[in-house]
């Protein structure tokens, strides 16, 4: 069980010091007991003090490291069930499974293509992780082949085989890159846990029984020193593993569960007859509580609304994502196309770029960074159109002049939110030189009236 | 080792029943969850997650191309789109009064009047009728479908804070149910469900439509916002314990992702990213606890469908 703020209280030296930033050390506890701020604040703890509360405080769940260098990924080390307690930490690793069956060339060229799939929205760029290898062909040097060639792209990798000294074989050569060894199971757990061991690898421990024998595995491999773990559970439907790691999630967060306090694999293709159904499945296990999700298909179509359903799970709730302050082409906007302002706020930006380009027209939007409620938001959500919030005419004007949009086209409209009418004239007398016309009210009338406005312009 | 006890939660409370239909049309019961979605050891789900198929009154000239073509002729009018979407075989049926939309044609009482009567005849689905989302076009529209559908028991939107008092009025004199939607907020929802209650509005005569976008599109806020309506609802709040509604189909179809074909090679086919797009805005929601989600593409509705069967049939036990 995680440590309430009491408990934590009576470990703290109790002289209200100060010196931690907060004005009593009650006060420090509570934020310690949420999460807010680090043990390592309070200078003064007793060195007995200090090791009770990092192992109480230690995470439930372990964060597990696969693959090296920059390309690493750090999975699980999540604290909450649901991302509105906290916010969800580490997004699950996406990697697409190869077996040795199919020809080196074929696997070199989707190799190829997954290391160098990249949606690019708002600026960033989002891309899929690694690869699991399965030496489905048996022979170790069908498996050794591709594993080396995978290894070139150094993405982390999961090695898969029933053949253990293939599995030995493969992990020894490419040791240094720290791929997740699979699997662990009852039968094979002696010869698992060495290799784990030997290689200082992340290891994959299966059950296909229960959750139980899934700890009891997870619990030997600890004391046989492998503590990098990530669990399997086996079962393979929607509901069943629905069940199972939502069980496992409570376990680890709610209940202070240490054996099964590890990251889960999921293989969604397993539990799917069609690519549509294995997107189906790895979008649950993005929501419910998988930390590693190998997809059997590599489907542009298909892994782009992935990844963007990861991303919206895994924002911290507390923090809007915004984008960077200027100008943004949509199309290919000349000097007679349309300059809109908005916000920076991530959501208005999108919502509005997606309903011009909808609409055909090439434009400009002038994003403004805004501090206070935000009173330039397109977005027909309205969740902040509906604050009173306030504008500096003044520094909304510096803006527009400063950010090279009046070198790009040669009218001066700006087309601002209508719920933002109310600062029209201050706008004007900030910006003489610009007319200030006011706009939809929200983003989804913008494909209806901006090609009437792109018309009166050219 | 000690034997394993599974985490199951208790739930104190379980979220109203509202039906829809009746008065000689099919009827379906929305709601009435006694856990969070799924999770049948905890509770029990009397009605499923249930599907509703979008149709509109502008002859799709709304809808992007994919929609368009999947659709086909059937557009053509309220009554036929009607038909067709019957044989998807949905739970429901949503008509969107599109064309009162001061945008999209204006049109009047007489129109709205028109297209409920052809869907009410055609079919004998339950029927959610939603105006353009302009309030004073929403009370003009809303109060002709109200009367023409008088006994049937249909759902009328959005019901908001701007016209809360003038829906609550034809759902109370007329039978029907307020979809009662609100921008993203847990809050706002609570207090339009007690607004409607004060006025004498019953719980079971309502459902919440607590706002969502689309995946890519603030589907983040929805999510959450629907799961901790829903886990309000199961921890005793009753002002939070009405079923819940999500436009799954009309925000994902607004955007870039489900109707731009000139596209990098990285975003993949159109069609399937589109389809992919709706499926998994509708199935996301679904698992926060979205009692109805209203979808637009054939082919997304039938793999939400198949999905929802199998959460909800046989487990094998743990």
């Amino acid at each position: 069980m995680p440590l309430t703020g009491v408990e934590i209280y009576k470990l703290l030296p109790k002289t209200n010091c100060r010196k931690c930033g907060f004005p009593t050390c009650l006060a420090f506890a509570m934020k310690l007991a949420a999460g807010q701020v680090e043990l390592s604040a309070c200078p003064e703890l007793s060195p007995e003090a200090r090791k009770a509360l990092e192992d109480a405080l230690r995470p439930t769940m372990r964060l597990v490291s696969i693959g090296k260098g920059e390309k690493k990924i750090d999975i699980g080390g999540e604290t909450v069930m649901f991302r509105h307690e906290k916010a969800f930490l580490h997004p699950p690793g996406i990697l697409i499974r190869i077996k040795d069956t199919s020809p080196l060339e074929e696997a070199r060229r989707v190799v190829k293509e997954v290391a160098g799939y990249g949606v690019k929205r708002a600026g960033v760029n989002f891309a899929l992780n690694g690869f699991a290898l399965q030496n489905e062909s048996g022979s170790p040097a069908d498996f050794l082949k591709l594993v080396e060639m995978a290894a070139e792209t150094e993405l982390p990798l999961v090695l898969i085989s029933s053949k253990l000294e293939n599995l030995k074989m493969a992990a020894e050569k490419i040791a240094e890159f720290r791929p997740a060894l699979y699997a662990a199971t009852k039968e094979n757990k002696d010869y698992m846990l060495s290799l784990a061991k030997d290689f200082d690898c992340p290891l994959v421990v299966r059950s296909s029984e229960n959750l139980e024998e899934l700890a009891e595995l997870a619990e030997e491999a600890g004391k046989a020193g492998v503590e990098d773990l990530i669990l399997d559970p086996g079962r393979r439907s929607l509901i069943d593993s629905l069940l199972d790691l939502t069980y496992i999630r409570r376990l680890a967060v709610r209940r202070g569960y240490r054996p099964l306090g590890f990251p889960v694999i999921s293989f969604p293709g397993e539990g799917a007859s069609s690519p549509e159904e294995e997107m189906i499945l790895a979008g649950q296990h993005i929501i419910k509580y998988s930390s590693l999700i190998v997809l059997d298909n590599f489907l542009p179509s298909l892994v782009y609304p992935l990844l963007i359903l990861r991303l919206n799970i895994y924002t911290d709730p507390q923090i809007p994502l915004s984008v960077e302050e200027g100008v943004y082409k949509i199309g290919n906007p000349d000097e007679k196309s349309p300059v809109l302002l908005c916000s920076n706020w991530a959501l208005t930006y999108l919502l509005l770029s997606s309903a011009v380009e909808a609409a055909n027209i090439p434009a400009f939007l002038c994003v403004k960074r805004i501090e206070e409620a935000d009173v330039l938001c397109w977005c027909h959500h309205c969740l902040r159109g509906l604050q009173p919030g306030s504008l500096n005419p003044d520094e909304v004007g510096q803006f527009v002049k400063r950010c090279g949009i009046e070198e790009m086209v040669r009218h001066r409209k700006l087309i601002i939110p209508g719920r933002a009418t109310r600062f029209k004239a201050e706008l004007g007398q900030a910006l003489p030189d610009w007319e200030i016309i006011v706009g939809p009210e929200d983003e989804t009338r913008v494909e209806v009236s901006l090609p009437e406005f792109a018309r009166r312009l050219g | 080792m000690a034997k394993l006890e599974l985490p199951t939660e208790k739930w104190t409370a379980r979220v109203k029943e509202v039906k829809l239909g009746g008065g000689g049309r099919r009827t379906v019961a929305i709601g009435g969850a006694s856990a969070p979605p799924f999770l049948k050891p905890e509770g029990s789900f009397p009605n499923p997650p249930r599907i509703a198929v979008e149709i509109r009154d502008d002859r799709a000239l709304s809808f992007p191309q994919v929609l368009r073509s999947a659709w086909g002729d059937a557009v053509k009018s309220p009554e036929t789109w009607a038909r067709q979407a019957a044989k998807l075989n949905p739970d429901l049926l949503v008509l969107r009064l599109i064309s009162a939309h001061p945008d999209r044609g204006n049109t009047g009482a007489a129109e709205a009047k028109a297209a409920v009567e052809q869907v009410l005849s055609a079919v004998d689905l339950p029927l959610i009728v939603i105006g353009p989302e302009v309030p004073e076009k929403d009370n003009e529209v809303l109060a002709a479908a109200s009367e023409v559908a008088r006994g049937q028991r249909i759902g009328l939107g959005n019901c908001v804070a701007e016209n809360y008092r003038t829906i609550a009025a034809c759902c109370i004199s007329d039978g029907h149910v307020a979809i009662a939607k609100t921008p993203l907020d847990i809050n706002l929802a609570k207090q339009l469900n007690s607004l409607l209650n004060d006025l004498g509005l019953p719980l079971e005569s309502i459902i919440a439509d607590p706002d969502t976008g689309a995946l890519g599109y603030g589907l983040e806020y929805g999510y959450t916002i629907i799961e901790r309506l829903r886990l309000g609802a199961l921890m005793g709040d009753p002002a939070l314990a009405t079923p819940i509604i999500a436009h799954a189909g009309m925000e994902t179809w607004r955007h870039k992702e489900t109707r731009v074909s000139e596209a990098p090679p990285s975003w993949g086919d159109l069609k399937e990213r589109a389809i992919g797009w709706e499926t998994l805005t509708a199935f996301t929601l679904i698992q926060a606890g979205a009692d109805i989600v209203v979808m637009c593409h054939p082919r997304a509705i039938e793999l939400v469908k198949a999905s929802i069967s199998k959460l909800i049939g046989d487990s094998s036990s743990n």
